[in-house]
C-alpha cells in the first residue's frame, strides 16, 4: 500500500490524477500541468510536500555534528531562522541527499530532506551522530504545504493569523520561523517568492482549503518538475545521486572549503576530485520543435577537434519560455554549443548556465 | 471513463477517423490518448500532398511527458492539416474530437476503413491496457 499524505482526500476533491512517487500516492496534476505551472509564474500555486521528511537535530553538539555531516558549513548561520542549502556526502564525496538546514539556536537545527531518500538518510544521520551529544528526531506528524508565486505571500497572509503575520513581517528570503503552530519559511523549489509552511497534520486540511478559498491553485508533481527545472534547481535521483560529486552537479557553491580544518564527511575525496577536475552540469536550450529529455546523449567537439559526450540529466518543455530546456552532465571543456541526439537525429542546442527562469523572467 | 463517440472509427493505436462530405476522412487522437500523454506542447504534422500508408507513422504528438508517433489509420493523400495546432497544440487536450484534429486523408482504399474498430471495439482495447 502506498503512503498517503494527510491531504490525499483534498487532492481527490480537486480531481487530481494521482501517481506513485517513491512509495507515496501523490498528485501528478489536477487537469493541466501547464496551467498549474503558469499559475505559479503569474499568480499563486500550492504543492503538497508533506511527503518530505522533517528532522530536528537538537543537543549540545548539534552545530559540531552538522559541521561534520554536511559539505556546507552551518557555522555560517548567525541569525536565528537562517537557512542553508547543501549536500550530505558519503566518504567518496557522492551526494547522499541535498537538503535545507534551518538554524534556530546553537543547539537546535531543523533539517528537511527528500522523501525518496528518507530511509537511507535517517540511517546515515543516525550512524554519523554516534559520539555526538545530539538527538535526531523525525517529525512525521508534520505536513508541509509550499505556496509559491508572485501573489503567494499576499494570499498566504490572508490565511495566517495576525500574530503569525506579525512574526514573519519582513522576513528575508531563505529564512524560517516558528509562528504559533506553523513553521513558515521563505524557501521554495520554483524560482518564485513564497513560503514553505510546515503545519501539524491536524491543521493541514483546513489550511489547504483556506488557501484554495484564496484562489491559490493546487499544483502537482508535473508542474513542480517544470518549475524547478526552469529555476535551475536539481532533482535528487536525476541530476545527482551517490555516484555524482557535488562539483559535477552545479553544487560547488554549496561546499564550504573554509575553514580548511573543518573535516566534513567526503572532504578528502572531494579535494582530490576538485584538483583532478570533474564533469560539470550545464543548461541546454533548444528553440526548435521537440523536447529534450532525461538520458538523451549530448555531443560537442573541443578546440582540438576531439568529440566528447555527455548526457541530459533532466529535460522538459519550458512553459514559460515556450521551448525546451535541459540540464546535462558534460566534460568541462564544453563551449557555447552542443548537439543532442533525439529521435535518431542530432539537433543543435545552446549551452548556458543552468538557470533559465527567475521571478517569471528569462534568466540566461 | 473516456469519451468514445459512436459515430467515429478507431485504430488500436488510439487514432480516430471521421468521414467528411467530400469523401475524405479527418484523423485525430482519442480522448484516452490525450489523457495518457498529458499537456501537448508540439505537434508535427505531415504536409498536404503527402501520401500516407495505413499503420505507418506520419505525425508526432509531443507532450510534457513523451514524444509519441501518430500512425495513419488509413492510406491515401493528405488533403489538409490542422495548422491551428502549430500555435495551439493544447487544442488536442481540450477538444480531441473537434478542434484538435490532426489532418485529413482522401482514402486510396476504402476497405481499410471497414477494418478499423467501432467505439465498442476501441473500448475493449482500452480495457485491456
Amino acid at each position: 500500500m502506498a503512503n498517503k499524505t494527510i491531504l490525499f482526500n483534498k487532492h481527490l476533491e480537486s480531481n487530481a490524477k494521482m501517481v506513485d512517487f517513491h512509495g507515496w500516492d501523490m498528485p501528478l496534476n489536477y487537469g493541466s500541468q501547464i496551467e498549474e505551472h503558469n499559475a505559479v509564474r503569474q499568480d499563486a500555486g500550492m504543492f503538497d510536500v508533506s511527503h518530505m521528511t522533517v528532522v530536528d537535530v537538537i543537543g549540545n553538539d548539534a552545530c559540531a555534528f552538522l559541521r561534520k555531516l554536511l559539505a556546507n558549513d552551518v557555522a555560517k548561520l548567525k541569525v536565528p531562522g537562517k537557512a542553508l542549502y547543501g549536500g550530505m556526502l558519503d566518504e567518496n564525496a557522492g551526494v547522499i541527499d541535498d537538503l535545507i538546514t534551518y538554524y534556530l539556536t546553537d543547539t537546535n537545527y531543523r533539517v528537511v530532506v527528500n522523501s525518496a531518500t528518507r530511509e537511507k538518510d535517517l540511517a546515515w544521520i543516525a550512524k554519523q551522530s554516534q559520539g555526538f551529544d545530539v538527538t535526531v528526531t523525525e517529525r512525521p506528524e508534520l505536513a508541509m504545504i509550499a505556496v509559491q508565486g508572485p501573489n503567494a505571500k499576499a494570499k498566504a497572509a490572508a490565511v495566517f493569523s495576525s500574530d503569525q503575520n506579525a512574526a514573519i513581517e519582513g522576513m528575508k528570503p531563505f529564512f524560517g520561523k516558528q509562528a504559533g503552530s506553523l513553521f513558515i519559511a521563505t524557501t521554495g523549489y520554483t524560482g518564485e517568492a513564497g513560503y514553505e509552511i510546515i503545519v501539524p497534520e491536524d491543521e493541514a486540511q483546513a489550511m489547504w482549503q483556506a488557501l484554495l478559498d484564496q484562489g491559490v491553485k493546487p499544483c502537482g508533481l508535473g508542474a513542480r518538475d517544470t518549475l524547478r527545472l526552469e529555476a535551475g534547481m536539481n532533482l535528487y535521483g536525476l541530476d545527482m545521486d551517490e555516484t555524482i560529486n557535488p562539483l559535477a552537479a552545479n553544487m560547488g557553491w554549496t561546499i564550504a572549503w573554509e575553514p580548511s580544518d573543518r573535516d566534513f564527511i567526503g572532504r578528502k575525496a572531494l579535494e582530490a576530485l576538485r584538483d583532478a577536475g570533474t564533469d560539470k552540469l550545464v543548461g541546454l536550450v533548444m528553440e526548435e520543435k521537440g523536447v529534450l529529455r532525461h538520458d538523451m546523449p549530448v555531443f560537442f567537439t573541443d578546440a582540438a577537434g576531439v568529440e566528447h559526450q555527455g548526457v541530459i540529466t533532466s529535460g522538459t518543455f519550458s512553459p514559460t519560455l515556450g521551448y525546451s530546456i535541459a540540464m546535462a552532465r558534460v566534460p568541462n571543456s564544453i563551449g557555447d554549443t552542443a548537439e543532442v541526439e533525439m529521435r535518431k537525429k542530432r539537433v543543435a542546442v545552446r549551452v548556458v548556465a543552468p538557470n533559465f527562469v527567475r521571478n517569471g523572467k528569462q534568466a540566461f | 471513463m473516456s469519451n468514445i463517440p459512436t459515430e467515429l472509427k478507431y485504430a488500436s493505436s488510439h487514432e480516430w477517423i471521421r468521414k467528411e462530405e467530400d469523401g475524405s476522412y479527418t484523423v485525430g487522437i482519442t480522448e484516452h490518448a490525450q489523457e495518457l500523454l498529458g499537456d501537448m506542447v508540439f505537434v508535427e504534422l505531415p504536409e498536404v500532398g503527402d501520401t500516407v500508408t495505413a499503420g505507418e507513422d506520419c505525425a508526432v504528438a509531443e507532450s510534457v511527458k513523451a514524444a509519441s508517433d501518430i500512425y495513419a489509420p488509413i492510406s491515401g493523400e493528405v488533403i489538409a492539416v490542422n495548422e491551428a495546432l502549430e500555435d495551439s497544440p493544447e487544442l488536442v487536450n481540450s477538444d480531441a474530437y473537434g478542434e484538435g484534429w490532426f489532418f485529413r486523408v482522401m482514402p486510396s482504399d476504402e476497405s481499410e476503413v471497414d477494418a478499423l474498430l467501432d467505439a465498442e471495439g476501441y473500448q475493449a482495447v482500452i480495457d485491456e491496457e
